[in-house]
């Protein structure tokens, strides 16, 4: 009846599992509690649940990616302090808990903390930058965002039902087979990793055919901010490469569900096939992540410059250039499992290939700030924090891309040091620089200030002390995923890697209290023009937080930076253009669609991974008849009435006249 | 210690700033402490030198980059009213092919080096010496590693015992799941596959105590994937397969399915003799593959509703 699902299944023996667990459905509990007594849920339902607005779904996104990020670093605390105190001792973690919390580690910062913060500013930020009401299919970007939220929380229902995958982030077979891995830990990490793929191949096609289809007049390719560019290189590559994850996945479930034999060892398995396949997806994800990333930095070198992007063209080129290549590289993931001579050359030299559409970048983005007038505000410091920490993680990256090299250091410290390097310094400083940037457009509030400083000065710092020592016991021989040393010299390092943890703690810390104090002070701190850092491209013309129409009337984009171009043109003619004639707006009905099938997502990926069949079944059929129901629905759109358009868009000229009139006066530019 | 190996080339050859820095460094990141930046033998002498050369191009153009960075955003600081304010300037052609071509020339340089890197240090390529390479056979297994001497007719587990100074030929694959077999200090690590038989040709130039590992998770068990490697002089190396001749137990197919199960931290032992088929059979697989965990929290079969976890 319920499979392999028993009473066994909860940890009642391991009370670290146990007691989180509980703390937990606490939280979770109190949290519910509160939203139904204080009458939030029609609300909730409303305006974020059912809704299809790409803002909302965009915040909604990195909501969860935050939320996941905290969990993920959380692993990481227990990580560190195991390695520090399991040095010829036991330390308080035993191997088949370890094991869980550095794969837990692995999938949920890839899958469920870093993707969703990406594509929640991909939603977030490009129909506004493309100066367009909405992404190409509104209601299919609600489905992916409740397929990727279905995943995180299968992750972590692992926690209190059975286990979580002990075989690392990638599950390399034979380990992750049946035979060793007789658990139900790898199939949570599949099936979460497949839902939630599922979410993001379709996430995918939709920004795909926004960035496509969907521009306003006038905006052309070749006028698109950097930003809009990063996101079509990395929908591009999402759809290139995520079908192969979803096939790569499938193949090793039907090993262990039904002892197939894509993976095994005998019968004609093949489990090198396996880390081919999965790394032909694995190696574009990072870019899939950087690119997006690489945008935001784009966006921020130029604002706060106060100057165009330099090289525009260079930098299309070269988002087009590693988007191709990043396709290439695969192979160096495993230089060290005996291909010949040639096939090394040739992946070595495609990998530091890449490095050349990164140093463009990079020069690009110091020349941006030539001539210009730096603002060294949060989002600036992040970039150039990002400047010092991703050339020196690009420069080990290369290190490690040259076969001789990587015989030395491949799966060592030194690598764990490396991608974090860039993970870090690349994609998470831009995330939080993104925070700091887009928060008003999204609130109409700005962040504060101050602690916003300190939180980058010890993430920064922090960073830095973590990491160092790692890529030292590295190049100590010290591998990666070691449950306990044996290696007395190591101590120190270990210890001072510690150290940074806790300067870490700090930063998060500094990063929840910016918000907290950010909201307390939200009049102070309000965004009334609309336009908070005197910026450049589209999304800084709506007002703030930007109605859910966006636009009021669609803009006509005659200019590289179509929003500095307007702007300085009112203000040499110190006024704004003529009052245009209003008309009505259709948007999208919002639909719970997209939540009624995540919930029997979760039904059929929870009884898929304990052998539920029956209840998988119908999990699958009811998840299919919300789907019919839907395309069967009668009303399509909704009516935004002229009045109230005329109304919103008033407000916005109001203030954008009072704004032009200030910039007007400190005088127009040279 | 030896902690300049890698460096003493760059003296010869005139580079003594480049070495000075190098050793500097090398000495910040350990590498007078055992690690890869101290090799013992050939391999590891030339990998490592490869990573430092990389190392040092590179940083001929990061220390100016991060540099450039900075100053740039110093010097174009809103308050600093002496740096001119272009606001409309966003094109160069003269930079852009400065900035196409910094990056396009490094590679270049470093394209070359993975080039000859990758072909001289192939670890299938034997090693050019006149002392006779000795032929190790190498089986990671659950939790430990065999070490098969076919010409001595021995075996040992957990240690590997080398004659100073000359070439070994290790074929390696495994039992069960991936393990990489690794000897820091000796060079280039190889995959150990079930199925599979890698080669690594390896060498250590003088007598000394190393040790090894695993640097690829192989389950539970992993982190105690260490083995001891001995290297002993030539004549002492005779002597020990000698006297492992005349101990220890044998290792025909029960033993070796005996020692495949699943066990933890195993003190190093040898086999006084070998079954001379039993490497071929175990990699290709005539021998099944070692089992997993114990039957008991194994689900009977696919879909089967068998308890626990």
């Amino acid at each position: 009846m319920f499979g392999k699902l028993n009473w066994s299944a909860i940890p009642f023996d391991q009370p670290i599992p146990l007691i989180t667990s509980l703390v937990l459905v606490v939280i979770i509990l109190g949290a519910l509690a509160l939203v139904t007594v204080k009458g939030w849920w029609p609300y909730l339902w409303r305006e974020w649940i059912t809704s299809v607005d790409h803002k909302r779904i965009g915040v909604m996104y990195i909501l969860l990616g935050v939320v996941m990020l905290i969990r993920g670093f959380a692993d990481a605390i227990m990580m560190r302090s195991q390695q520090a105190l399991a040095i010829n001792a036991p330390g308080y973690l035993p191997p088949e808990h370890y094991n869980q919390i550095f794969s837990a580690h692995g999938t949920i910062m890839i899958f469920f903390a870093a993707m969703p913060l990406v594509i929640g500013f991909m939603n977030f930020v490009t129909p506004l930058q493309l100066g367009v009401r909405d992404v190409a299919f509104p209601t299919l970007n609600s489905v992916s965002f409740w397929l990727t939220a279905t995943g995180a929380l299968l992750v972590n229902v692992s926690l209190f039902v059975g286990e979580f995958s002990r075989v690392g982030w990638l599950p390399y077979p034979p380990l992750s087979e049946a035979a060793y891995s007789p658990g139900v830990g790898v199939d949570y990490y599949l099936w979460a990793v497949q839902i939630s793929g599922i979410g993001t191949l379709m996430t995918g096609i939709n920004f795909v055919t926004t960035v496509l289809k969907m521009r306003c007049p006038g905006m052309t390719y070749f006028r698109m901010p950097m930003f809009c560019w990063t996101t079509l290189a990395a929908s591009l590559l999402i759809v290139a490469v995520f079908p192969i994850l979803t096939a790569t996945l499938a193949m090793l479930s039907l090993d262990r569900f039904f002892g197939w034999h894509y993976f095994t060892n005998t019968a004609g398995g093949n489990p090198m096939m396996f880390v081919n396949l999965i790394w032909a997806w694995g190696h574009p994800e990072v870019y899939i992540l950087v690119l997006p990333a690489f945008g935001i930095f784009s966006e921020v070198f130029s604002t706060f410059s106060g100057k165009p992007l330099f090289g525009y063209r260079s930098m299309v080129a070269a988002t087009l250039f590693i988007c191709i290549v990043a396709m290439m590289t695969w192979l160096h993931h495993f230089f060290t499992m005996g291909a010949g001579p040639a096939v090394n050359t040739a992946f070595g030299i495609s990998t530091s290939i890449i490095a050349v559409g990164t140093g463009v970048k990079i020069y690009n983005w110091i020349f941006t700030m030539y001539g210009g007038r730096v603002r060294f505000s949060v989002p600036m410091l992040w970039s150039l924090g990002f400047i010092f920490t991703f050339v020196i993680g690009g420069m080990t990256g290369v290190l490690l891309a040259i076969p001789p090299a990587d015989f030395l250091v491949h799966n060592s410290m030194f690598l764990v040091a490396h991608f974090h390097n860039v993970i870090v310094g690349g994609v998470v400083f831009a995330l939080f620089a993104g925070l700091d940037y887009w928060f008003p457009k999204a609130f109409g509030f700005r962040l504060h200030e101050g602690w916003g400083r300190a939180s980058f000065w010890f993430a920064f710092f922090g960073f830095w002390i973590t990491f160092t020592p790692l890529y030292i016991l590295g190049l100590q021989g010290m591998t990666r995923r070691l449950q306990h040393i044996s290696v007395e010299q190591w101590r120190p390092l270990l210890d001072v890697s510690l150290v940074g943890v806790g300067v870490l703690i700090v930063g998060a810390a500094c990063q929840v209290t910016m918000l907290v104090v950010s909201i307390l002070k939200r009049d102070e701190l309000r965004d009334v023009t609309g336009d908070p850092w005197d910026g450049r491209s589209l999304e800084w013309a709506t007002p703030s937080p930007a109605p859910f129409f966006n636009y009021a009337v669609m803009p006509n984009v005659e200019g590289e930076e179509a929003y500095w171009d307007i702007k300085q043109r009112a203000i040499e003619t110190q006024q704004l253009t003529p009052e245009p004639s209003y008309e009505p707006i259709e948007m999208p009905v919002n639909s719970p669609v997209g939540f009624y099938t995540a919930v029997f997502a979760t039904i059929t990926g929870f009884s898929l991974i304990w052998q539920i069949w029956w209840l998988a079944a119908l999990g699958l059929i009811a998840a299919f008849a919300g789907f019919v129901v839907f395309a069967w629905r009668d009303v399509h759109e909704l009516h935004v009435p002229v009045e109230e358009v005329a109304r919103v868009d008033r407000a916005r000229r109001a203030a954008r006249a009072a704004l032009i009139e200030r910039l007007a006066s400190q005088g127009a530019l040279p | 210690m030896r902690c300049d190996v890698a460096m003493r080339g760059w003296l010869r050859r005139g580079w003594r700033w480049p070495a000075r820095l190098g050793l500097l460094t090398a000495t910040m990141l350990g590498g007078c402490s055992g690690g890869v930046l101290d090799p013992v033998g050939p391999v590891g002498a030339a990998d490592s030198k490869i990573m430092m050369d990389a190392f040092l191009i590179m940083m001929a153009i990061v220390v100016p980059t991060i540099l450039l960075a900075f100053w740039m955003a110093w010097r174009y600081r809103a308050s600093n009213t002496k740096a001119d304010y272009r606001p409309y300037w966003s094109y160069s052609g003269r930079i852009e092919a400065l900035v196409w071509s910094i990056p396009i020339l490094t590679i270049t340089f470093l394209g070359g080096l993975i080039w000859t890197g990758s072909y001289q240090l192939d670890p299938f390529r034997p090693l050019p010496s006149k002392t006779p390479t000795v032929e190790v056979q190498v089986v990671s297994l659950d939790w430990k590693w065999l070490f098969i001497y076919p010409k001595q007719g021995v075996a040992t587990v957990n240690q590997l015992v080398v004659p100073a100074g000359a070439p070994i030929h290790f074929s390696i694959t495994s039992a069960s799941v991936f393990n990489v077999f690794f000897v820091p200090r000796l060079g280039s690590m190889v995959y150990a596959m079930p199925g599979m038989v890698s080669q690594v040709y390896l060498q250590a130039d003088r007598p000394g105590e190393l040790s090894g590992l695993s640097s690829q998770l192989s389950g539970d068990g992993f982190s105690d994937m260490r083995f001891q490697v001995k290297s002993v002089a030539p004549s002492d190396f005779s002597a020990w397969a000698q006297s492992a001749k005349a101990s220890g137990p044998a290792l025909d197919r029960a033993a070796y399915v005996d020692l495949s199960r699943q066990s933890l931290n195993v003190k190093p032992f040898s086999y006084r003799s070998v079954d001379p088929m039993l490497f071929n059979d175990i990699a290709s697989q005539a021998i099944a593959p070692a089992a997993g965990p114990a039957p008991a929290i194994r689900p009977t079969s696919a879909g089967a509703t068998a308890g626990g976890r």
